[in-house]
């Protein structure tokens, strides 16, 4: 049995061993000379272990069900691996000239994914907590990597003092939970509900909610996002903004469906109040924003309502619809962070966005493949992002949740405000100091490459939508 | 030849892939290749199209050409024409050439200006030939991006506050038709429009927070339609962001607005609210004749004050397209081939008339009333031809106009006596503000000195309106060629709304019979 078990997890178990062995390479060969070399073998790493995970098929539950491997978690884990591999490798060029290329960097990273594989793996609340922890200890390091700025090491202390507050919050609701359901494992909280439903219980699963809604920065626990985004270094900025918020949303889907799959009518409201809340804080709070990680932080609040939409159905297809969308949204966010990384001018990093008066004029390329992005992100077709839209827009409606579609798509129109805004300096500004142009090749690439997918996209979705009908299958039943 | 519509929808965005990826720099010679490759794009669209004009069965009242492959999530890519869409198509393709030369003089970002219209065409064609509800959205919706660009980049002084009031305008009024179309495609269980076409959507009335919605599911989806082609159309009172649009947009940009895209809405009412709610559209015609005859007689009041050229077109374009609006909602055979027709008619006469301000603006770059006057002495090739085209406008028998509103005027008439007088005073105006413009920009002595060296058209300026003055002329004296096509197809619409509207009335006489039955025992 136990080498069954391990089998299952050897994925985690391969990339915990590689941090380790790179942890000990980086001290041994001291300096951090080798860091460019370890961030591609990182990256690397998680193509392998993508890989790895994509062959495999069937539900494997280990360790006594406190780990599951099934479609949900491989379509997650998949998605977090590649993203996590393409921020790592977009993110080289920015840290070496900066300086900042530690070779920590990539092992901490690698040890957060691990993290995040448990989280959407997890089948018990003590492996969920492992998780998240492991997840969150490594992010809050790397959020303050730029050790002399006052600005990155603020954003790490808030990311932690909200991140520490929220595990907290999240352990009460899991005590509460414990004692009620006299079990930390999903299938014995769902057994526990399936008669009548303590009120404890619910107490628990409120707080397990909040806890969880500051990890996916759902509002009005977003407070830490805007902060943390713009203090961050911009890679480490690209890196929360995808992989961590598809474990964190993945997490979220695996609690209250594994574990209280069976009294949906009792969070649905919860999820459906967040996801409101979300895409219209996300869609107003950004309008002023001049900084364009900030103004990304609010657009992930309002992308993560949506998900959270998907969510709040409460049925198999809102689930494939919250995957569909997760999935979109983490190609057009590596995008947006590609053109974010090579906007500079003279060699340092610009974040205004009014630095990008006729940008349109002298890069021409760039300024349509961030067009389509931003047309992507918000939701006009026929960019893949409206897709995305469409397909949590019918799954609200077929839970019953007709008011949260149309409140949806209305914060929808004010949040193209700002995409608009961004377009607007692109193309209609006037002549200013330009930005510099010549930068990384790479960074082009993943521009375009995302931006082709947002076009191309609407042929077939490039074949995602049965996999993620797969996934969700594996998850509600 | 099985994929015509295919065909001829992408061969524009051909167009701009070939411009976007093969031409290079931004000097004379490159901006003269980027006009010739959009302009033979246009003209071979234009000429495939003719292939499906040809091809068309004008007895037959269903969908021709029909193209069908399997899509996402049991959404298809569908495509097809009738006798009502088909048109519209030829309307596109005819003009976009025109559109195309008639921007020969820009010399601002020629390129891009060129792949802008192109894709537009394109969507724009898309939205006339789309058979799935969302393809059909897609394509729609679409739209607004290369307008928005259009108008932002090449338009006038407050060309910002013009583009982005026209984005979010159209984008919040069709966000409520998705939410529709999500509810139609989760109740129906397909996107397919023939199919939805003939889907019963429930009329029973419900309470919503205690307030009782008649027409039941069938209302509350129309409103979501008709918020979206409202405001496209655009309706009074949703119509303010027309005027900025048009005043801010570049001539071509104008052209396109009035003559296809405004189409849109009324083809949406067509294709959509009528076939498929027409119980809901029974219950709210009142409520949309009456918003048009004050659409067409306010907007009319307004125009007469304009001091901005293109401004008073664009009110005179609001209160033509309330003729439209109300042929539709008259529910029966005149007033649909009516609002057909006059949406073609506008279509030509709206486009000479942006492209008239055009020639002008060009010369004097101002579109102020009060800077011109007696241009008759300097430009009677001119005078002439913005003659023609305003009394079209004004309804003259003889031109298109005619024909449209008083085919649309008739089917008022039998469906609200009252409505249709209002708006025929409407006509009265029309003639008021179209000749009072006429007269201080193209009659009297020209004194005004900057006006003394104006030339007349040039021999490509000609050109461009010479084939508009034969379509206005020839639909004018000879309205079969368009009734004739749409005749089937609007019969068979009209005949779908009316045993669809009876069958609602005998099941509520049957279910206030059985309410009605307890309480007489």
């Amino acid at each position: 049995m136990f080498s069954l078990d391990l089998q299952t997890v050897l994925p985690e178990v391969i990339l915990s061993v590689y941090a380790m062995v790179a942890l000990m390479a980086g001290v041994y060969t001291t300096k951090d000379k080798s860091a460019g070399l370890l961030i591609w073998a990182t990256a690397a790493m998680f193509a392998l272990v993508a890989f790895l995970i994509a062959t495999r098929e069937g539900t494997d539950p280990a360790f006594f069900g406190s780990f599951v491997d099934d479609g949900f978690a491989r379509f997650s884990k998949v998605t977090i691996l590649l993203s996590a591999a393409v921020v790592l490798v977009m993110s080289q060029e920015y840290l070496a000239r900066r300086n900042l290329l530690r070779f920590e960097y990539p092992v901490l990273v690698a040890l957060a994914v691990v993290g995040m594989m448990v989280m959407v793996s997890a089948g018990d609340l003590m492996v969920l907590y492992m998780g998240i922890e492991l997840q969150s200890l490594a992010m809050y390091v790397v959020a303050s990597l730029r050790r002399d700025s006052e600005k990155s090491t603020e954003a790490g202390l808030k990311y932690f003092v909200l991140g520490a507050l929220s595990s907290g919050l999240m352990l009460y609701g899991a005590s509460l939970v414990y004692g009620f359901a006299g079990t930390t494992q999903f299938e014995g909280i769902f057994l526990a509900t399936a008669v009548d439903v303590p009120l404890g219980l619910i107490f628990g699963l409120v707080f397990l909610l909040v806890g969880f809604a500051f990890k996916v920065s759902a509002a009005p626990f977003h407070m830490w996002t805007p902060d943390v985004y713009e203090g961050a270094p911009t890679p480490v900025t690209a890196f929360m903004a995808t992989a961590p918020k598809m474990a964190a949303i993945a997490l979220f889907a695996r609690v209250v469906f594994d574990g209280f799959g069976g009294v949906v009518g009792d969070w649905q409201q919860i999820v459906a109040f967040l996801s409101v809340v979300s895409v219209f804080w996300g869609g107003v709070a950004a309008i002023g924003q001049t900084n364009i990680k900030r103004l990304m932080a609010y657009s992930s609040i309002a992308h993560m309502g949506f998900a959270l939409m998907g969510l709040a159905s409460g049925t198999a297809f809102g689930v494939q619809a919250m995957l569909i969308y997760m999935a979109i949204y983490v190609i057009m966010n590596i995008g947006t962070f590609a053109f974010i990384l090579s906007m500079e001018r003279d060699g340092r990093p610009v974040t205004d966005i009014g630095a990008l008066h006729m940008y349109s004029r002298y890069a021409p390329m760039r300024a349509l493949a961030m067009l389509v992005l931003l047309f992507s992100l918000a939701g006009v077709p026929p960019m893949v992002g409206f897709f995305g839209k469409l397909y949590v827009l019918r799954a609200a409606y077929e839970g019953g949740l007709t008011w949260l579609a149309v409140l949806g798509v209305i914060a929808s129109v004010i949040g193209a405000f700002y995409y608009l805004r961004i377009v607007y300096y692109m193309y209609f500004g006037e002549e200013r100091e330009a930005l510099d142009t010549g930068t990384s090749p790479l960074l082009w690439g993943v521009l375009m490459a995302s931006a082709a997918v947002m076009v191309f996209g609407v042929i077939n979705l490039f074949g995602i939508e049965p996999l993620a009908a797969a996934a969700a299958a594996t998850l509600v039943n | 030849m099985g994929n015509l519509l295919s065909l001829t929808t992408f061969i524009p965005l051909l167009g701009a892939g070939i411009l976007a990826l093969f031409l290079r720099g931004d000097d004379v010679a490159a901006q003269r290749n980027a006009k010739w490759v959009a302009l033979a794009t246009t003209v071979f669209t234009f000429v495939v199209s003719l292939f499906i004009l040809t091809g068309f069965d004008a007895e037959a009242p269903g969908f021709q050409f029909v193209e069908d492959r399997q899509w996402l999530l049991g959404m298809r890519y569908k495509l097809g024409v009738d006798g009502i869409s088909l048109l519209f198509v030829m309307l596109t393709t005819f003009l976009m050439p025109l559109v195309i030369a008639a921007c020969w003089d820009v010399s601002h970002r020629v390129k891009e200006y060129m792949i802008a219209f192109l894709v537009l065409e394109t969507l724009m064609i898309g939205v006339f030939v789309a058979l799935d509800l969302v393809l059909f959205y897609l394509f729609f919706e679409a739209g607004l991006i290369p307008m928005f660009l259009i108008i932002g980049i090449w338009g006038g002084k407050d060309r910002i506050y013009a583009s982005f009031k026209f984005f979010l305008y159209t984008f919040l009024g069709s966000v409520l038709m998705l939410v529709a179309m999500v509810v139609m495609f989760a109740q129906a269980g397909t996107t397919d429009i023939p199919t939805l076409m003939g889907y019963n959507f429930s009329s029973e009335s419900f309470p919503i927070l205690g307030v009782q919605i008649v027409g039941g599911v069938q209302t509350l989806l129309w409103f979501a339609f008709f918020a979206s082609f409202a405001v496209k159309m655009p309706m009074w009172p949703v119509h303010t962001w027309l005027p900025d649009a048009h005043v801010q947009a570049p001539t071509a940009g104008s052209v396109v607005l009035a003559a296809i895209l405004l189409k849109m809405g009324g083809y949406g009412f067509l294709r959509f609210s009528l076939p498929m709610f027409p119980v809901a559209s029974e219950i709210w015609a009142p409520l949309v004749l009456w918003l048009s005859a004050i659409a067409i007689v306010y907007t009319s009041l307004v125009a007469l004050v304009q001091k901005d050229i293109k401004k008073l077109i664009a009110y005179s374009s609001v209160a033509h397209m309330g003729f439209v609006t109300a042929g539709i909602f008259a529910l029966n055979q005149q007033g649909l081939d009516g609002a057909v027709f006059q949406m073609i008619s506008h279509g030509f006469i709206s486009g000479a008339l942006f492209l008239g301000v055009g020639v002008i603006y060009d010369r004097m770059h101002t579109r102020d009333i009060d800077a011109y006057g007696g241009l008759v002495n300097r430009m009677p090739a001119y005078a002439a031809v913005f003659m023609l085209f305003t009394m079209a406008n004004v309804g003259l028998p003889g031109t298109s106009g005619f024909v449209g509103e008083f085919l649309t005027l008739m089917g008022m008439f039998q469906a609200n006596t009252w409505v249709a007088a209002v708006a025929t005073t409407g006509v009265i105006f029309s003639a008021a503000y179209a000749l009072y413009l006429y007269r201080r920009v193209v009659m009297g002595d020209l004194i005004k000195e900057s006006l003394k060296s104006i030339t007349d058209m040039t021999a490509r300026e000609k050109w461009i309106f010479a084939p508009l003055v034969v379509m206005t002329i020839l639909l004018g004296v000879y309205p079969s060629l368009v009734t004739d096509i749409t005749g089937p197809s609007v019969a068979a619409l009209v005949d779908q709304v009316e045993v669809a509207v009876a069958a609602h009335g005998s099941e509520s006489a049957i279910a206030s019979a059985e309410v009605a039955a307890p309480a007489q025992h």
